[in-house]
């Protein structure tokens, strides 16, 4: 039950231009917030930064079909796009690269990019690849159990989780979509395909070309989608959230990206990427073919692109320095929240 | 009214499921079968499938799918079918469940019970019989509980699930049907975190929990009436925390301490229970702090024989006390 989702030209989509722009503001937001990090972390302000460059088709255009603060969202660390789409403000995500004590994700505990929200319900993620995605099963067991109790459907939220297609190889993946698949439960597994687990290519790490062809080993269905189109992002997204709200059941969507970036700030992928590779690989920069798109169907202006991202690196800008200047963690903290506090 | 341990937790459940919608069971076979120890017996039929779910053999989703559930605001009560089996799901509990609320400067929590049936005499084998307290005692974030009787098993198990963090509820399996003992028909409260004087005594503490608690019990009267000596008896009932407080007052007044537990002695929990009686207790002592334990071999092996000579006796502590007394 593998279906290819077809390109952007040929189908339609409901989502108006203001939607289209609207994305396009996202992906580039997360693409300048995204660049910003990696300034920070060379001046040495911040020690460690994970990039979401050239996943956010996929990550914005997937997020636009769910409902923030109603259905349950875990992100990977690449998915800056995500969590900005959600609500996450350029504040908020600067403040867990430079570890403030007002980090609303950790309170600067966590590495950057471990994202939580709870106004937004986003789980809080840890580092070890691939745990998260049991607990999507998880949330979309609890939906189900209680909508059992009551015989009809008294939540329609669903749980949307992220990994890599390298993560694709652990078990906890295999075991929340048996569990899944084994309910019906509602739940949306998105692998972002970038082709490397940091230096570790495809072929290395399965037998299959398609992560999605394993959707049929669970009983549900698996969709491979251009994850640098947003528009095919969102479509097939859509259309797997209304499958799991009315009741159906999980999809496995694939969305094939590339990474523009090295792994993390600490990596350096020009020893084990090409420089053939490098280059054939900025071809692939969903930002760059979006704009392309939006302006040959008249979209976007030359004018509108420059106005935005003059707004954006001004946002950016501000976002950056109240960051910088919020208080670090009192050291006197270290020892909180092990267990719950009496008013917690 | 007399119950077996088994009872008295399926009691607590039973009360806690009926207390509360959000609590449900999750685990292997625990729904038609009621569990392959029958401790979730009857809660199917009372509470429905959907509230006692059997999972999937798997056990890291059988914890990972009830983190994701208490983040979302149910109270799963995981069972992992016997504790040897817990290895595969460690990753979630230690990573994830004990971490949830730190990693989220308190804003995420992980409401929710593992049950693990562990221990040995049950001709269970390396597979079958393993303690496990001390791997999961090491890790802050989790509370390990091992109660010993009826009436702490069936307030503990609700304590538990009322917790607003994760619980390792660990439940001797040879003490299941063995051990019985009065609950009372009322409600009553046992905390986690408290230990209890069992049998009070001046003459030696022992400090110990789970089958092993029996057996001390025994050997102390039997020292009673040989040898005239009161041994008092600690019950941990919580393993993770640790009742400092309860430890320490009764080795300042007896002077002596022995800890025994069933599980293997090197890097066992009674290593750090002597260091924090040789820490905080030093001057009060009047011999050296014991432990007996288990062999430190992988497991406990099939054979009759083997199996037996790798599990404590009342005569091992018997003779151990004697040793102390005299000392
Ligand atoms: C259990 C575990 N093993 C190893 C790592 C180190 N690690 C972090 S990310 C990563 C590669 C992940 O690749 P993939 O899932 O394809 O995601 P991508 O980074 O390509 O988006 C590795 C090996 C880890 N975080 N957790
Ligand atoms: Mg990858």
């Amino acid at each position: 039950m593998i279906v290819k989702a077809l390109p952007v030209s040929e189908q339609a989509t409901v989502l108006s231009s203001d939607d289209l722009r609207k994305m396009f503001e996202f992906m580039l937001l997360a693409r300048l917030l995204d660049e910003r990090q990696w300034v920070v972390n060379r001046q040495g302000k911040a020690p460690f930064v994970i990039s979401c460059q050239g996943h956010e088709a996929a990550q914005v255009g997937s997020a636009y079909a769910l409902q923030a603060g109603k259905d349950w969202v875990l992100p990977y660390y690449r998915g800056l796009g995500v969590v900005l789409t959600l609500g996450m403000s350029p504040e908020d995500v600067m403040l867990g690269v430079f570890a403030r004590a007002t980090d609303p994700a950790s309170g600067g505990r966590q590495m950057p990019a471990h994202y939580s929200s709870r106004p937004l319900n986003i789980i809080s993620q840890s580092s070890p690849t691939g745990t998260q995605v049991a607990h999507a099963a998880g949330v979309g067991l609890a939906i189900h159990i209680r909508n059992s109790i009551a015989r009809e459907i008294v939540d329609d939220a669903i749980a949307w989780v992220s990994f890599g297609e390298g993560t694709s190889s652990q078990g906890d993946v295999h075991e929340a979509m048996n569990l899944a698949g084994t309910h019906k439960l509602p739940v949306l597994f998105c692998c972002e395909n970038n082709s490397y687990a940091i230096s570790v290519p495809q072929h290395k790490q399965m037998g299959v070309q398609d992560v999605a062809s394993r959707a049929a080993g669970y009983g549900f269905p698996g969709v491979v989608v251009d994850g640098t189109d947003p528009i095919a992002c969102y479509e097939a997204t859509k259309t797997a959230v209304e499958r799991a709200r009315r009741g159906d059941g999980p999809t496995l969507l694939e969305f094939k990206c590339q990474r523009l970036t090295p792994h993390s700030s600490d990596d350096n992928d020009r020893s084990y990427r090409s420089t053939e590779e490098l280059k054939e690989m900025r071809l692939h920069d969903p930002l760059h073919r979006y704009t392309k798109y939006l302006k040959d169907e008249g979209i976007l202006t030359d004018v509108d692109e420059q106005a935005l991202r003059a707004r954006i690196k001004d946002q950016v800008d501000a976002a950056t320095k109240a960051a910088e200047a919020a208080a670090v963690p009192d050291p006197a903290t270290v020892l909180r929240h092990v267990f719950a506090e009496t008013n917690d | 009214m007399e119950m077996t341990l088994l009872e008295a937790i399926r009691a607590g459940l039973d009360e806690a499921m009926a207390a509360d919608e959000r609590v449900f069971i999750f685990g292997e076979d625990v729904g038609k079968r009621g569990g392959v120890f029958r401790v979730t017996e009857g809660l199917a039929d009372k509470y429905g499938e959907a509230r006692v779910m059997d999972s999937p053999l798997a056990e890291s989703i059988i914890v990972g799918a009830s983190i994701g559930a208490a983040c979302y605001g149910l109270r799963p009560v995981a069972e992992i079918q016997f504790a040897d089996f817990i290895w595969p799901a460690t990753n979630q509990i230690v990573s994830e469940a004990a971490r949830m609320r730190y990693r989220s400067n308190g804003v995420w929590g992980c409401p929710m019970v593992i049950r693990a049936p562990y221990g040995g005499g049950i001709h269970g084998a390396l597979y079958h019989s393993q303690s496990i307290e001390a791997f999961f005692a090491h890790v802050p974030g989790l509370k390990v509980v091992a109660p010993s009787t009826p009436y702490d098993a069936k307030a503990l198990i609700k304590a538990a699930i009322a917790d607003p963090d994760p619980v390792l509820f660990l439940e001797h399996k040879k003490a299941y049907r063995l051990i019985k003992g009065e609950v009372p028909e009322e409600a009553y409260e046992v905390p986690i975190g408290k230990a209890e004087v069992k049998r009070a005594g001046s003459d030696l503490t022992i400090i110990t929990f789970g089958l092993m608690l029996h057996y001390a019990l025994e050997a102390a009267e039997k020292l009673a009436s040989s040898a005239g000596l009161q041994a008092e008896v600690v019950d941990l009932r919580t393993i993770r925390p640790l009742d400092t407080a309860t430890i320490l007052q009764s080795v300042r007044k007896t002077g002596k301490a022995l800890i025994i537990h069933e599980d293997g002695l090197t890097g066992g929990i009674g290593g750090e229970i002597a260091a924090l009686v040789a820490e905080h207790a030093f001057e009060y002592l009047d011999g050296p702090v014991m432990r007996l334990a288990g062999p430190d071999i992988p497991a406990m092996p099939f054979a009759a024989s083997l199996e037996h000579e790798y599990l404590l006796s009342v005569d091992d502590i018997l003779d151990k006390l004697q040793a102390i007394a005299a000392y």
